[in-house]
């Protein structure tokens, strides 16, 4: 065909896919309409921190998703994010929910804090408006019976379980030097329930609980609790607390040269803390922790926590348990095909994603809890974080006991 | 449990943290003393201090203890400055309204680090900072940090330096006469204004010093002035409002009250032991232990 | 027509008019925007009780708040009572702990800063004695089973719950109109304006400011016992922390202490600002606050007398002015 024939058809292909597209709007090159999300945290108050980190990982999950061309079941409707403050506060949280809802947003997600999230899921089910769970480890939030309510990550009771086994299979390996243990929990909701659970099941396997130790929200001194721990020598301490309390119990520590066999912590607020390990490295040796971890194998995690890092940021939790949170919904909206409410809760309820980086078991949300998450053994070795537990998760042998 | 040998430590531990307590308490006794209001900003303004402690030693490398000469000064004009430019021109005088006026301040000043600083949780690595010091006194010894019993000693020097002001100095006897007397004391020339303006000045510096004695031994956030305000104000009464002795006296006091009743009870419900002694003392002896009577 | 009658006229129509406003209303956000905004004003109204009308400051206000709020929690999981009756249990506790309270401090001849203090460390012990005993659920906190229906005292939607605590305000403000025309209350302003007075003519100060600060409580009380039927969650922070004690005082000063419509008229206030500035530069979280905080500090300087007496404040800015 010569050139003129063909530059005219071509002209002509575009001329008709011009006239069609002015014609038919929706079809091929318009944008679809946004798929709008509550995103809800304490990014002020006493929680900054902690919101400020979830709202982040969220932010970059919805960036991603667009990036890779949005909701694709859609016709690649992008994701719009309608930012929520919680203020710390459980009441400012269900405000904010009614103003999302009638917003017209598809779905929440949020609020760190279980107390918030408490209050936020209960005012998000009046509208049967779907609510994802970012962090949030109290239990009694999927117990409620609210079927709008989903959490994918673990909540503490599987932490506490997961912890105790483990902490069996390493003391069994090395020979059962450890016998007698104490724990330091914070005050409220989530060191009160993890501490409880930990005393209960100890016993069971074989541990001699010396003394539970709960103490205030901030402490600023943590010279007696560690005169206690040097009066009674446990061979494991297990700190179950926030950051700046585990970061000032640890230094205490280092301070006054108490060494345990063992630092073994749930849901430690520093344990497994990039931030703690890179401000502390010396206080940081050797603690074992059990929390939300990222597959350490996995090359999205490692390049999604180098992104965050350039951005002057720790890759804590907060970031990639929220990051998921937000990749599990959006996989939902895809199934369901629509934003109707309805259709993504059921989707969120028989869903079986599994494209994310999390080591958790199959999906399987019952009664609003995925019962394939779980945490992870890791501890602090050589300057760097690393998995031990489960083995195919492993980066580094188990050090166990640290000290002889 | 409770033999000599935690009892000395955690009795030496509880005065060298009361001494940190002391200083905090200082500046609100002194603000409480000649201006009569209950200063619901200081806990703010000891979190600013902590955060200009930290920011020159990450931007500038001095240790915080060289900070001191800067510091205190510094805080001391921002105290002059607030008092002089916005509570007094906010407040007209009222009870009340300055106690929302420092409300106010503090959510200010709070959300003005939250937005500026971000919300992380910052420490200073110094020398010392794990160093301890073993005291023997033959029959029970102790590792004290070397932080903390700098900082005893720092709440000394304050303690003496600003009874010096006040007791020697002509600032010293205009702010007695206006913490007196407000009105008696204009009428003999006394620029009241001015006087309240450095009474809360001095104040805030006092927290400069408390913030290069405390940030080695501990960390700063926006939220971290609201954990000392309870114990600060509780300090204040005990000891007496207005009298500088009885801060230091009563920040010793508390912090031992503190330390045994954690040892007692369980750190969570040893707090109850401050509360209590606050309320007894406000009942029993509002004066405070070392306050003459009203 | 009497003042007292004006006054019970102007509270009619306040109720008849928020009423109307509330059955018209559709929209979940504006519906849960009144009632938290009368929720405010409840806690400000109790405050002003003793705080404005008494002249006693309490610091510690959330004393009574939590006490409320626990014994109505506990009473329902644990007593497995209705929540209508738990509710006057509630405030009947929060009133009898208010008595405690007074009957030491005034005992003692606490008063002004020394009062606020005491109040203030109550509300701390009360927070950690929660914090560690089994049955208020100590750092885990209760929560209050989801059973919805008017009989549980749980309302589908924010309207039910926004007239429940549109009943406690109009009772609230009726309370207070009494007390600007009773006997009761004109003894309460003679001890708050010259104490050693009013007992040289025959009051008695202590049986008075007992009866006050029962009364505030009580209000305090139903506020508490209001927040864990609406939020069905309570833990000691939330119960005793400090920012009830704040909520309920910041409201009834701006507003204007010891007025009928002060404390309603402050809470409303920084409840709007609170919502206006939340999410401005979402982006940029901390601004909203400090916003907050500027205009909290400007509506004093300007209106120092409250909001309710702004315009006097203005009269006599604009006088001084034109001298």
């Amino acid at each position: 065909m010569s050139t003129h024939v063909r530059n005219r058809r071509h002209f002509m292909a575009q001329a008709t896919a011009a006239a069609s597209a002015l014609a038919f709007p929706m079809v091929g090159g318009a944008q679809p309409k946004p798929v709008k999300l509550g995103v809800l945290h304490p990014v002020t108050g006493a929680l900054a921190f902690s919101g400020q980190q979830c709202r982040e990982g969220a932010l970059l999950a919805i960036e991603d998703i667009n990036k890779a061309g949005g909701i694709k079941s859609l016709g690649g409707a992008k994701i719009e994010p309608l930012l929520g403050d919680a203020q710390s506060q459980p009441q400012v949280g269900a405000a904010e929910v009614e103003k999302m809802n009638e917003a017209g947003v598809s779905a929440v997600l949020g609020a760190y804090a279980s107390a918030i999230c408490l209050a936020t899921t209960q005012a998000a089910a009046k509208y049967n408006l779907p609510h994802v769970v970012d962090v949030g480890v109290a239990d009694q939030i999927v117990e409620r019976g609210l079927k709008n309510t989903f959490r994918f990550g673990p909540g503490y009771g599987v932490c506490a379980r997961v912890a105790v086994i483990n902490l069996h299979v390493l003391n069994t390996a090395a020979g059962k030097p450890a016998k007698t243990v104490m724990i330091i929990h914070e005050e409220s909701l989530f060191g009160t329930g993890t501490a409880n659970l930990l005393a209960r099941e100890l016993p069971g396997y074989g541990f001699e609980v010396k003394e539970v130790v709960k103490h205030a929200n901030p402490t600023r001194d943590f010279n007696n609790i560690v005169l206690r721990m040097k009066s009674l020598n446990p061979d494991i301490v297990i700190p179950a607390n926030y950051y700046n309390e585990y970061a000032l119990l640890l230094r205490t520590m280092q301070q006054q040269k108490v060494t345990p066999k063992a630092v073994y912590s749930v849901l430690g607020g520093a344990a497994s803390s990039f931030k703690f390990v890179k401000e502390s490295p010396d206080s940081a040796n050797g603690i074992i922790d059990c929390n939300h971890w990222f597959n350490p194998k996995d090359a999205r995690a490692l390049a999604l926590r180098k992104r965050v890092e350039a951005k002057g940021l720790f890759f804590t939790y907060e970031i990639f348990n929220t990051y998921t949170a937000m990749m599990y919904l959006a996989d939902a909206i895809n199934r369901a095909k629509s934003t109707d409410r309805a259709a993504i809760t059921a989707a969120l309820a028989d869903s079986t994603f599994s494209d994310h980086f999390m080591p958790y078991g199959p999906t399987k949300m019952v009664n609003g809890q995925n019962t394939g998450a779980q945490p992870l053994m890791t501890q602090v070795l050589g300057g760097d974080i690393k998995v031990i537990i489960p083995r195919e998760y492993r980066q580094a042998e188990p050090v166990f006991p640290m000290k002889s | 449990m409770t033999d000599l040998s935690i009892l000395f430590p955690s009795l030496l531990n509880g005065l060298t943290t009361g001494a940190v307590y002391a200083l905090i308490a200082l500046g609100l006794t002194l603000i409480y003393g000649v201006l009569h209001i209950i200063n619901f900003a200081h806990g703010a303004a000891l979190m600013l201090a902590l955060y200009a402690v930290y920011w020159l030693k990450e931007a500038a490398g001095v240790d915080p203890y060289l900070a001191l000469p800067l510091v205190v000064p510094g805080m001391f004009v921002l105290g002059y400055a607030l008092q002089r430019l916005v509570i007094n021109r906010a407040s007209h005088g009222k009870d009340e309204n300055i106690l929302l006026v420092t409300l106010g301040l503090s959510i200010v000043m709070e959300n003005l680090a939250l937005l500026f600083f971000k919300s992380d949780t910052r420490t200073i690595e110094t020398a010392y900072t794990l160093t301890t010091v073993p005291i023997d006194i033959g029959i029970a010894q102790a590792m004290i940090a070397l932080p903390k019993l700098v900082a005893f000693g720092g709440a000394l020097v304050a303690s003496a330096t600003l009874m010096l002001i006040v007791g020697r100095t002509d600032l010293g006897r205009a702010i007695r006469a206006v913490a007196k007397e407000k009105h008696g004391a204009k009428l003999m020339g006394i620029d009241v204004d001015h006087v309240y303006a450095m009474s809360f000045g001095i104040g805030l510096a006092c927290l400069g010093a408390a913030a290069c004695f405390l940030l080695p031994a501990y960390y700063v956030n926006p939220q971290v002035g609201n954990g000392f305000v309870l114990v600060a104000f509780t300090i204040v009464v005990l000891g007496g409002m207005g009298s500088f002795s009885g801060a230091l006296l009563g920040g010793l006091l508390i912090g031992v009250v503190e330390s045994l009743g954690g040892l007692l009870l369980g750190e969570s419900l040893g707090q109850i032991g401050i509360f209590l002694l606050f309320i007894a003392v406000l009942l029993f002896r509002p004066q405070g232990l070392f306050g003459a009577k009203a | 027509m009497s003042a007292l009658q004006k006054e019970l006229l102007s509270i009619a129509f306040f109720a008849g008019g928020v009423a109307l406003l509330l059955s018209l209303l559709d929209s979940g956000v504006s519906l849960n925007f009144v009632m938290m905004a009368l929720y405010a004003a409840l806690l400000a109204q109790a405050w002003n009780i003793l705080g404005g009308y008494g002249g006693q400051f309490s610091f510690g206000h959330a004393l009574f708040f939590g006490t409320g709020a626990y014994v109505q929690a506990i009473a329902q999981i644990d007593g497995g009572l209705n929540p209508w009756v738990a509710m006057p249990l509630g405030v009947l506790a929060s009133a009898s702990v208010g008595v405690f309270v007074g009957a030491l401090s005034f005992r003692y001849g606490l008063k002004g800063s020394y009062f606020a203090l005491v109040t203030l460390a109550f509300a701390e012990v009360f927070r950690i004695v929660a914090l560690s005993v089994p049955f208020t659920g100590a750092g885990v906190g209760l929560m209050v089973p989801l059973r919805e229906g008017f009989g549980n005292m749980q309302f589908g939607s924010r309207r039910g719950f926004a007239l429940m605590v549109l009943g406690l305000v109009v009772l609230a403000l009726l309370v207070t109109c009494w007390l600007r025309h009773s006997r009761f209350g004109a003894y309460l302003q003679a001890v708050r304006d010259n104490e050693d007075a009013a007992r040289a003519a025959g009051v008695n100060p202590f049986r008075i400011k007992l009866g006050a600060i029962a009364l505030s409580g009580g209000f305090m009380g139903a506020g508490g016992a209001f927040y864990v039927q609406v939020f069905q969650y309570i833990d000691p922070g939330i119960a005793y922390g400090a920012h009830t004690s704040v909520e309920a005082l910041v409201g009834a000063i701006v507003g204007g202490m010891g007025t009928l419509w002060g404390p309603l008229i402050g809470a409303l206030a920084l409840h709007v600002l609170a919502d206006l500035t939340r999410n401005l530069f979402g982006q940029l979280p901390g601004i909203n606050m400090v916003i907050y905080g500027v205009v909290l500090v400007l509506m004093i300087m300007f209106a120092p007398r409250g909001l309710g007496g702004l315009g006097r404040s203005v009269r006599e800015l604009w006088k001084g002015r034109a001298r």
